[in-house]
């Protein structure tokens, strides 16, 4: 039976399966859902929700619009805050942002549905192909972004608007960085991120050079030389190795891997995953890797991380709706050997662990655990290459808060600098302001 | 445990839970229904001359304004009396009345203005066994075209001349029916009592536009492209009902008058309130429309538990009771001071009362301290007007608390005076009365 395959395969379900294990994680909701929804909010004076989102979307305003049958000039308040409020509206961890800062949770412990309000607002606004931005007269200033995900997209769009000319360079052979190579497909089903990169294009002035990578067909300098200024979005392209045993075998892949070669298929049959999976790890990607595992018709899938629940970097949101879909999540426990068979990993040797003295320590005792596939989702890091003369910081671009790195001209925001989380609304603020630090630069205004 | 036994103007019934002549009480269908349902009696839809009935129109007959999760406040109709033959509502009244003896029934009534046809009509109703009249002086739309309805209560010399035919002609107690679209209640109220009514009924529903369709420019409902004022009623209307029931109630001339409360009454707090303020029954339209009949045991399950637990053992143990409490500005206390207060432990810190008290008040209420998020009550500047209660989401987070004797108040810097200073003797008034020496 194909489903019970060993090592890891495709083609573990029926069509049908798949088709409804990858479909939208939260449907849209309809105009009545959206009303009774926006009804709960209370429009709060300074609302904490606003204060908590990083790029400032002004919530209580656009929730009323939504309320008074007004979604279009909603998503006009949403996206004049952030250009990628639709697929933020998607991935964002809503609950530990605005939902979370929402007074609702003091009065019920129910916030208001900002998420799926903001979906229903900017998915109306895109289904009807409204724009609400038009370019300023050109300024002839010529900028260039490297990374064409949301940090970089976000910079790029808000030079756009003010008249300069961008030209947006990414290694990949698609626009969207991690919002198309990245994140789980049930959280930006029927292809959203190329739809919305779409959308955002639309403004006009943006060339979007694909295939283009820093340090092999440019350089910092040459970029330096040839435009008025730069903006290094590009994220983190590496990925941290166990530095174990075992760590070639075939069946040990990294997460990361794993998920954009699920985003990129056209038939999810086609995705192996084996039968008894174990990702390694405690964050986004390793709940994402886990969970879409399960979905592919893995029989068992364990999350092993070396720390306790609490320091997960998943949200509570994402570890329960992990468990719900049947994953196993098991804590203080770090990978010791890796073990195969002919080449093919069939197991993980497992150390447990403790905080000794402040430190996370092994036990010295261990257990096996039987996997056909391992994905290792314990960090990604900065590709140093090419960014040779920038100031660095453990491992990340030292960039202020208008986005200035260490060199003139140079820019930087989204998961390649040191400061903020490392999340899309993150990334897509800290485009969105360097954008306005270089336009002040470009015109002295 | 509390008795709801009601007796209005000889009329009896086990709860004072009326339903108001309405669509409800049509046919015997729904009457029957409603008994069933535990209604203690109702006013059965208006009845016209004998003769082929009025006609509805066949499009939309009501509009309506929401509230949050689209809460239905506020319902206009453009309905008029009963369509269905006269003979047909007398003979289902008769039948109903044989199966319910113990519920009121009372037969609404709206004829021409000219007293044959009042003299024809009242004794074929009084051969229903009806326990009473309710004379139709109210409705705002269509029937009002026609010298009828509110045409009829808008002029107090008509009221009291029909009344008085209506008492000449049955022994049933007459209740009158009364609009609200006229300046002062107390006129017309003062009519009926001339003509020798026994009791009054209000409001009826109030003139109303309740929206226009911004695709098409006509008033709601939409009558092919057209619309006219409907009859407003419903949870909006009940602070307007319950200021003319207060009139009335405390007028020197119709005090004591017997008044059935009508106008929004939803739960049994709004049908505690109009008790308190002088009903002794209340008639109930829109919350049946908007829930069905089965809310009437809400409200007399929450009137008998409220009452069990103040220790009142029949309605008239708190009847009225807060007619002698409705005075005129000019008595108010001008000594008595509030401030509010705001409980930080009930806040959930939406900063409503902070904005709206800054925007459009007194600037009262800070929304930060010592950088952290706070919203408290600057006494220095609280007037006590009570907007950040009225707001506020929490019930009860924000309280108005009186300040006691002798404390100062920090506003105007003077300590609370022991005495009681209304407007009348006010310095700053300058038609103020002197106490006299």
């Amino acid at each position: 039976m194909e489903r019970l395959h060993t090592g890891p395969a495709g083609g573990r379900l029926d069509p049908a399966e798949y088709e409804s294990n990858f479909s939208d994680l939260h449907p849209r909701f309809g105009k009545h859902e959206a009303l009774v929804a926006s009804d709960r909010c209370y429009f709060c004076h300074d609302a904490p929700c606003m204060t908590a989102c990083p790029t400032s979307i002004d919530i209580p305003l656009f929730i009323r619009q939504i309320s008074t049958g007004n979604e279009i000039p909603a998503a006009k308040t949403i996206l004049e805050q952030n250009i990628f409020g639709g697929m933020c509206a998607r991935v964002c961890p809503t609950e530990t942002l605005c939902e979370q800062a929402c007074v609702r949770n003091t009065a019920e412990e129910k916030p208001v549905d900002i998420g799926r309000l903001q979906r229903f607002a900017t998915d109306a606004a895109m289904d009807a192909g409204r724009q609400f931005f038009k370019r300023a007269a050109p300024t002839g200033k010529r900028v260039a972004v490297v990374g064409a995900g949301p940090a970089g997209l976000a910079c790029a769009h808000r030079l756009a608007l003010k008249g300069h000319d961008v030209t947006v360079f990414d290694a990949r052979e698609k626009a969207g960085g991690l919002n198309e190579y990245g994140l789980a497909t049930y959280k930006a089903s029927d292809n959203f991120a190329a739809r919305e990169i779409a959308y955002i294009l639309e403004i006009g002035g943006i060339t979007i050079a694909a295939g283009k990578s820093l340090g092999v067909d440019f350089t910092l300098e040459s970029l330096r030389a040839d435009y008025d200024a730069v903006f290094l979005g590009i994220g983190l392209a590496d990925t941290n190795a166990l530095g174990i045993e075992g760590e070639e075998l075939a069946g040990v892949e990294d997460a990361v891997d794993f998920i954009a070669g699920l985003r990129q298929a056209s038939n999810k049959a086609d995705v192996p995953v084996g039968r008894r999976v174990v990702v390694l790890g405690g964050g986004m990607t390793a709940v994402d890797a886990a969970i879409q595992s399960k979905l592919l018709g893995a029989e068992d899938v364990t999350i092993c991380y070396r720390r306790g629940q609490a320091e997960m970097n998943a949200s509570e949101f994402e570890q329960e709706l992990a468990a719900s879909k049947g994953v196993f999540i098991r804590h203080w426990m770090k990978p010791k050997t890796i073990i195969g068979d002919n080449g093919k990993v069939v197991g993980i040797e497992m150390e447990y662990t403790e905080m000794r003295d402040g430190r996370l320590v092994g036990t010295g005792e261990s257990g096996l655990i039987p996997a056909d596939h391992v994905l290792k989702a314990i960090g990604q890091k900065l590709v140093p290459a090419g960014l040779e003369g920038l100031a660095l910081e453990a491992g990340r671009i030292v960039a202020d808060e208008t986005g200035k790195t260490s060199m003139p001209k140079v820019w930087a925001g989204g998961d390649c600098v040191a400061a903020g989380e490392d999340l899309t609304v993150t990334a897509v603020a800290q485009g969105r302001d360097a954008a306005e630090s270089i336009h002040c630069a470009l015109t002295g205004v | 445990m509390a008795d709801l036994r009601t007796d209005f103007v000889g009329i009896k019934s086990p709860n004072p839970f009326w339903l108001a002549s309405a669509p409800p009480t049509d046919k015997a269908y729904n009457v029957e229904r409603a008994f069933k349902a535990g209604w203690g009696g109702v006013v059965w839809k208006t009845l016209g001359e004998a003769g082929p009935p009025v006609v509805n129109v066949n499009g939309p007959r009501y509009g309506a304004i929401w509230g949050a999760d689209r809460r239905l406040l506020g319902l206009n109709n453009i309905e008029l009396i009963t369509d269905r033959p006269l003979e047909v509502n007398l003979q289902e009244m008769k039948q109903v009345k044989m199966n319910w003896p113990d519920r009121a029934l009372v037969a609404s009534i709206m004829v021409p203005c000219n007293e044959e046809s009042w003299k024809a009509i009242l004794p074929l109703v009084e051969e229903t066994g009806a326990d009473g009249i309710e004379l139709n002086f109210g409705c705002p739309h269509g029937m009002s075209e026609r010298g009828m309805g509110a045409a009829v209560g808008q002029v107090p010399e008509y009221i009291e001349m029909v009344v008085r035919w209506c008492k000449q002609y049955t022994r049933m107690p007459v209740i009158t029916k009364l609009t609200p679209n006229i300046t002062d209640i107390r006129h017309p109220a003062r009519a009926a009592k001339r003509g020798g009514t026994d009791a009054v009924s209000l409001i009826n529903t109030i003139n109303s536009i309740v929206s226009v369709d911004l695709d098409n420019f006509s008033p709601q409902p939409m009558i092919d492209g057209k619309g006219t004022h409907g009859g407003y009623c419903g949870p909006a209307v009940k602070p307007i009902a319950l200021n003319m029931v207060a009139e009335i109630a405390r007028d020197p001339e119709t005090y004591g008058l017997p008044i059935s409360g009508i106008g929004g009454v939803t739960t049994w707090r709004d049908a505690a309130e109009f008790l308190t303020l002088g009903a002794g029954t209340v008639q109930v339209c829109t919350a049946a429309m908007t829930y069905g009949f089965k809310i009437v045991q809400e409200m007399i399950t929450g009137l008998e538990a409220w009452m069990d637990e103040k220790g009142y053992a029949s309605l008239s143990d708190f009847q009225g009771r807060a007619v002698p409490n409705v005075t005129d500005w000019k008595y108010l206390n001008l000594n008595h001071i509030t401030k509010a207060h705001i409980d930080q432990d009930a806040c959930i810190k939406c900063g409503r009362c902070h904005i709206a008290c800054e925007d459009t008040s007194h600037q009262a209420i800070t929304e930060m301290v010592d950088g952290v998020r706070h919203f408290e009550v600057k006494e220095e500047e609280c007037v006590g007007c009570n907007l950040c209660v009225n707001v506020c989401p929490v019930e009860n987070c924000i309280t108005m608390v009186p300040l006691e004797t002798g404390m100062m108040d920090e506003r105007t810097g003077k300590p609370v005076s022991p005495d009681y200073a209304n407007w009348t003797t006010h310095p700053n008034n300058p038609s103020a009365q002197q106490a006299a020496e």
